[in-house]
């Protein structure tokens, strides 16, 4: 008699392609030792919101309640609070953008609005053009519906309008059908770099001529450091961009509210989509991002946060200078990121076990790629630990670095090193990778 | 003297080792488990604040789900006899035996039980002799695949099969991110099955063998986490006589080694039905898709019954002052 033997899952057969990318991983498995608080984790992309105060928002929650309280408590429209969409529009407004208030989606985090596009775009095999590195749950998103990403090359002006005109006449010359450029354009994740004004235009001018819609994604733009970066793409171009916003970095994301700005016919289609999603994106929260942005002076909190993140940046760059000169990274005028190139025979992905072992934790750039490049490469974030645990963060990082150099000069006199055995890609990400 | 029913059980998972996330999911399952069984249970992560805990609040017993360092080196059995409060499993000496993966082979071989030819390397080794060296010199020593692993620690994390030996040089530099002593060690081909061991008081007994195989060919951490990537058959697919040499040198590897209440013996089968040990867990997986939870199932027994006999064993002996 056969034995059938047991899987521990009788579903197994059963789960759509798609999944193929829903898997725990050694990787994953690692990041959960960064949650510890003797680990110093420059690997999460988590806003600090402490400096938000405390008070504002228990206010804003108790006005919800008495003045609102069966509304917020209740279903809402699957496009979104109106009441809410008028503040988003004071909120773009500082970023160029002029819009109607029926133009938005309200939806739960901008990381829905990128799935809710996606589902309405893609079918398996199509390409989503993005940045080389680009946000990684956005590719896990592109994954899971059976996108095909092909990455376009950057530099520290961002997107290079001629790689990305190669990319397109490449996969055209291919048949393959790009649906459209995905892109961070302002102090990118996990680059850190941001798209020059005239580069906007080109970039928009190469999407236009070979009819590739562009998807705006900008969470970091009002977080800027010095001087204001250029105005976003949808500032200049109604028709052809997507544009995501989102209030998880210049409030909390704990609230989980973001939108999309897209022209009309996607927005209907966004709006059925959502519903059909969640029914409706949270009114409760709705209301209470609602009552924030009316009674308060937001900006005054975002001005806030530039200060306590440009102080952040300012300790992540000294601490690598003192500590990793040899290291070479781009400074971010904004955002949350410092991407940073090793020595090219380390791989940052395999030297993770080493740094969780020294305390620190920092994201493998193999995770912003969807083709397995960047291993020597790595993301450090400074939105979170305090400026001395940043320090103390890279310091450790500096003898974790060192120890895997040693360590391959050791091995290195045997012959060049094969690539890590371990798989390319980052699947199913932590949700507080960011 | 405290009953099984009254008793405070602590269970501890989580930590900082490599293992954190099995652990996290271990001891959730435990605690479920003895929760079932009507004991008055409490789940914590180890950190600064235990030990005035332990000191302060007194369980009755701690029910150990760490995996990796500190929870199954010793290190944390040796502060709980400091302290005098029971623990379940194995002394800290024996885990120190154990988590060690040269020296438990150095042990369980002289007890008779056929083990891989092997080397523990330490990464300094490489750095004095050279790595060329000692690279050719594996390559002359052993013949066939061989698998290089860190000579601490679980999960499969770090370990590499070797068919090439082009490859040999990454898989020990990945062994050695995770520890400083690698070992390298003969694949054996054969039948890959573990032995769950239990002893709640009346002596130590071999649960069915789990056997195991991979849908990708490799147990790598990806295969032991992710519910369907493993097909496995309890009992294994053993004749007799093999599934009993099997049990015996289980057993035979959990007294050598002087482990107690519970242990997961992993083997090989080699294609004459000849049991070769790999290595002992002291506190296996207890996860959804581990191997032990799977034998004491196969066997009959229910989780939370054994766990909570293992809890009242561990108070019981140390009322006897074993």
């Amino acid at each position: 008699m056969t034995v059938p033997g047991n899987n521990l899952d009788r579903w197994y057969d059963s789960y759509a392609d798609r999944t193929a990318g829903l898997a725990a991983s050694e990787v994953r498995a690692l990041f959960a030792v960064a949650s510890r608080p003797e680990v110093v984790s420059l690997a999460g992309g988590m806003p600090f919101v402490s400096a938000l105060p405390k008070e504002l928002i228990t206010g804003a929650f108790e006005r919800v309640m008495r003045d609102h309280g069966p509304t917020a408590l209740q279903y809402g429209s699957g496009q979104g609070l109106p009441s809410l969409r008028e503040h988003i529009l004071d909120v773009m407004a500082l970023e160029g953008i002029r819009a109607g208030v029926d133009d938005l989606v309200v939806t739960t985090g901008s990381q829905h609005a990128l799935e809710l596009v996606t589902k309405l775009f893609i079918n398996p095999g199509d390409v989503v053009l993005a940045e080389a590195p680009s946000y990684v749950t956005a590719i896990t998103v592109f994954k899971s519906f059976q996108a095909e990403v092909a990455h376009v090359e950057m530099d520290d002006l961002g997107l290079i309008p001629e790689s990305l005109r190669q990319a397109i006449a490449r996969l055209k010359s291919e048949s393959k059908t790009i649906k459209f450029l995905y892109t961070v354009p302002t102090f990118s994740n996990p680059a850190g770099v941001t798209l020059s004004w005239e580069r906007r235009l080109e970039v928009l001018e190469i999407a236009r001529a070979n009819n590739i819609l562009v998807l705006e994604d900008n969470p970091y733009g009002l977080l800027y450091f010095g001087e204001r970066p250029p105005h976003a793409m949808r500032s200049v171009e109604e028709d052809g961009v997507i544009y995501l916003g989102t209030f998880s970095k210049t409030l909390a994301p704990g609230f989980r509210v973001g939108w999309a700005l897209a022209p009309h016919a996607i927005r209907e289609k966004l709006i059925l989509a959502n519903e059909a999603a969640v029914l409706s994106p949270s009114s409760f929260t709705q209301h209470v991002v609602a009552e924030y942005l009316g009674s308060t002076d937001w900006q005054a909190q975002i001005a806030t946060f530039r200060d306590v993140y440009r102080e952040r940046r300012d300790a992540m760059l000294t601490a690598l200078d003192d500590y990793l000169p040899d290291l070479s990274w781009a400074v971010p005028a904004g955002g949350f990121y410092v991407w940073a190139t090793l020595p090219p025979n380390i791989d940052s992905r395999s030297m993770l076990p080493r740094a969780v072992k020294e305390l620190v934790a920092y994201t493998p750039g193999t995770a912003f790629y969807a083709d397995g490049s960047g291993r020597n490469t790595l993301r450090l974030a400074f939105c979170y630990p305090t400026p001395e645990y940043i320090r103390e963060g890279i310091r450790r990082l500096s003898t974790v670095i060192n120890g895997e150099l040693e360590l391959l000069t050791t091995f290195d006199q045997t012959g060049p090193l094969p690539v890590a055995r371990v798989a390319a890609s980052i699947s199913n990400p932590p949700a507080n990778l960011g | 003297m405290v009953a099984a029913r009254q008793a405070r059980v602590l269970v501890l998972a989580g930590g900082i080792s490599h293992e954190r996330d099995v652990s996290l999911r271990s001891g959730r399952r435990v605690a479920d488990s003895l929760i079932q069984q009507g004991l008055s249970v409490e789940i914590r992560d180890p950190d600064a604040s235990l030990l005035g805990y332990l000191r302060s609040e007194r369980p009755d017993v701690v029910w150990p789900a760490l995996h990796g360092a500190s929870g199954e080196d010793g290190s944390l059995r040796g502060l709980l006899d400091f302290i005098g409060i029971p623990y379940v499993g194995s002394r800290a000496g024996a885990a120190r035996l154990a988590w060690d993966k040269p020296t438990a082979k150095v042990v369980v071989g002289r007890a008779g039980v056929l083990t891989p030819t092997s080397i523990a390397l330490p990464r300094d080794t490489f750095r004095e002799l050279g790595a060329h060296s000692i690279l050719e010199q594996i390559s002359e020593e052993f013949s066939g695949p061989l698998v290089v692993k860190p000579a601490q620690g679980g999960s499969a994390q770090g370990v590499s099969i070797v068919e090439d030996r082009a490859l040999l040089a990454r898989a020990m530099v990945d062994a050695y991110t995770y520890c400083d002593v690698a070992l390298v060690e003969q694949k054996i081909v054969g039948t890959e099955i573990a032995v769950g061991v239990i002893d709640s008081g009346g002596g130590p007994v071999a649960l069915p063998a789990v056997e195991i195989e991979p849908r990708l060919g490799i147990y790598s951490f990806e295969a032991r986490y992710n519910a369907g990537e493993t097909r496995f058959f309890v009992p294994a697919r053993l004749d007799a006589a093999v599934a009993d040499r099997s049990a015996r040198a289980a057993l035979a590897a959990h007294e050598a080694l002087g482990l107690r209440h519970l242990s997961r013996v992993d083997l090989i089968i080699d294609r004459m039905g000849a049991p070769w040990f790999l290595e002992a867990n002291v506190l296996p997986g207890l996860t959804e898709t581990s191997l032990l939870p799977q034998a004491l199932e196969a066997a009959g027994h229910d989780l939370g019954w054994v766990y909570a006999a293992l809890a009242q064993a561990a108070i019981s002996e140390s009322q006897l002052g074993q």
